[in-house]
């Protein structure tokens, strides 16, 4: 295989990981590195390199079409992104000097919860009502538009939110991936707050925590020209063309695929890295 | 955005800039990306690729200057790379963009906090020289 063969199949892999990541709203940046690694033979931190810069192009273009519609909420984004830069600083970092197996086996465990989170869906939990003093002095409480008219919500556990993200943040440094899921979690379940925010929150924040760990990455040598730009430039149309598909897609039947193909990569990245072939 | 509403700037002016910022961003560093790419596949695409085992890339394509020093000589490959360092700015430069907003807010808070990140982002960016 050359050059030339290879780039056309990352670059199709990459398409369709972007497509299906914005039909589900699941991101595709966690797949494309296993893809790559299981299927192509590919080094997993070149792999990571790639991926990651195609996480900061489709959360860029996803929030640019969110930013108009007042879900995101900037103070909350700004706060938490101390801890998610941190902590990908910190992952990045660490990630050129844990060994290919052990990163595989995390790997792993990462994208169980993705398939899980996948097949769950979301249960709505009740909002916040008491008052929350870090929430208050760092005026996190904010309001979302409803058919029905602004409707107001409280942010509570703000210190185990924080804590949450520093956690996605060195996740994504570590792996090379947006920890999307990991995001939502520390604020739609943990600080309670609403489903449409923490969505389109954690996409203005997925895109500032990989740019933390990309630095690293580049003085580490892990990205490759060559290699990501069929990434990125697969990745960013293939989640352009799924952004435009979503009215009307059957959503359900699509994340029992989306989940069962990361369960499938799930199950092998583990497997790979236990045998030590990573 | 909703909060950032007693700036000169009004809500829809700063959901403007930051949604432009972000798409003109993206499509830039696309587009050197691309223009790259077409010409590193015409030169390298019949070559063997080697991302079996991992060697780090060579020192020019680690940090801002070596990127930059082959562009006047359209280097493909630090051509790609610039494309992407383009695009690992465009968070950057929003985050700059909410130190200024947040400024003009009188928000020392969020100043700081924004601050803070900034700082985080450029010691990333700069971590390996530049």
């Amino acid at each position: 295989m050359n050059v030339l063969e290879l780039s056309a199949l990352v670059g199709l892999i990459s398409v369709a990981a972007g497509f299906l990541g914005a039909l589900t709203g699941l991101g595709g940046g966690v797949v494309i590195t296993p893809a790559m690694v299981l299927l192509l033979g590919i080094d997993l931190h070149y792999a990571m390199g790639a991926a990651l810069v195609s996480v900061i192009a489709t959360s860029s273009g996803a929030a640019a079409a969110y930013v108009r519609e007042g879900f995101s909420n900037i103070r909350i984004g700004m706060f938490l992104e101390i801890a998610t830069t941190l902590g990908a600083v910190c992952g990045a970092l660490a990630a050129s000097r844990i060994s290919p197996g052990v990163l595989g086996v995390i790997f792993g465990g990462v994208l169980l919860h993705a398939a899980y989170v996948s097949l769950r869906g979301h249960p709505e939990l009740p909002p916040g009502r008491e008052d929350d003093r870090l929430a208050t002095g760092l005026r996190l409480n904010g309001s979302y538009p409803t058919p029905q008219g602004p409707e107001s919500y409280k942010v509570i556990h703000v210190k185990t939110g924080f804590g949450l993200m520093f956690v996605a943040g060195a996740l994504s440094g570590l792996l090379g991936i947006g920890s999307g899921a990991l995001k939502v979690l520390a604020m739609d379940r943990a600080m309670r707050i609403p489903f449409k925010v923490s969505t389109t929150t954690s996409n203005f924040m997925i895109g500032v925590t990989a740019a933390a760990s990309a630095g690293v990455y580049l003085s580490r040598g892990f990205i490759d020209p060559g290699l990501s730009m069929p990434v990125m430039l697969g990745v960013l149309s293939g989640s352009l063309l799924g952004a435009r598909m979503l009215p009307g897609a059957p959503t359900v039947i699509l994340r029992r695929v989306f989940a069962a193909v990361v369960f499938t990569l799930a199950v092998e990245m583990i497997y790979n890295g236990v045998a030590g072939r990573l | 955005m909703r909060n950032v509403n007693r700036t000169p700037l009004s809500d829809q002016q700063f959901d403007e800039i930051i949604g432009g910022l972000l798409r003109y961003g993206v499509t830039l560093a696309a587009g050197v990306v691309l223009a790259g790419g077409i010409w590193y596949l015409m030169q390298h695409g019949t070559a063997a690729p080697a991302y079996h085992i991992f060697r780090a890339e060579p020192e020019y394509l680690r940090h801002l200057r070596g990127i930059v020093s082959g562009i006047p000589g359209f280097h493909a490959r630090r051509v790609i790379q610039l494309g992407l360092l383009l695009l690992i700015a465009t968070p950057v430069a929003r985050v700059a963009f909410s130190v200024w907003a947040f400024f003009q807010l009188r928000d020392r808070t969020y100043v700081a906090i924004t601050l803070f990140v900034l700082v985080v982002l450029l010691f990333s960016l700069f971590s390996g020289r530049v």
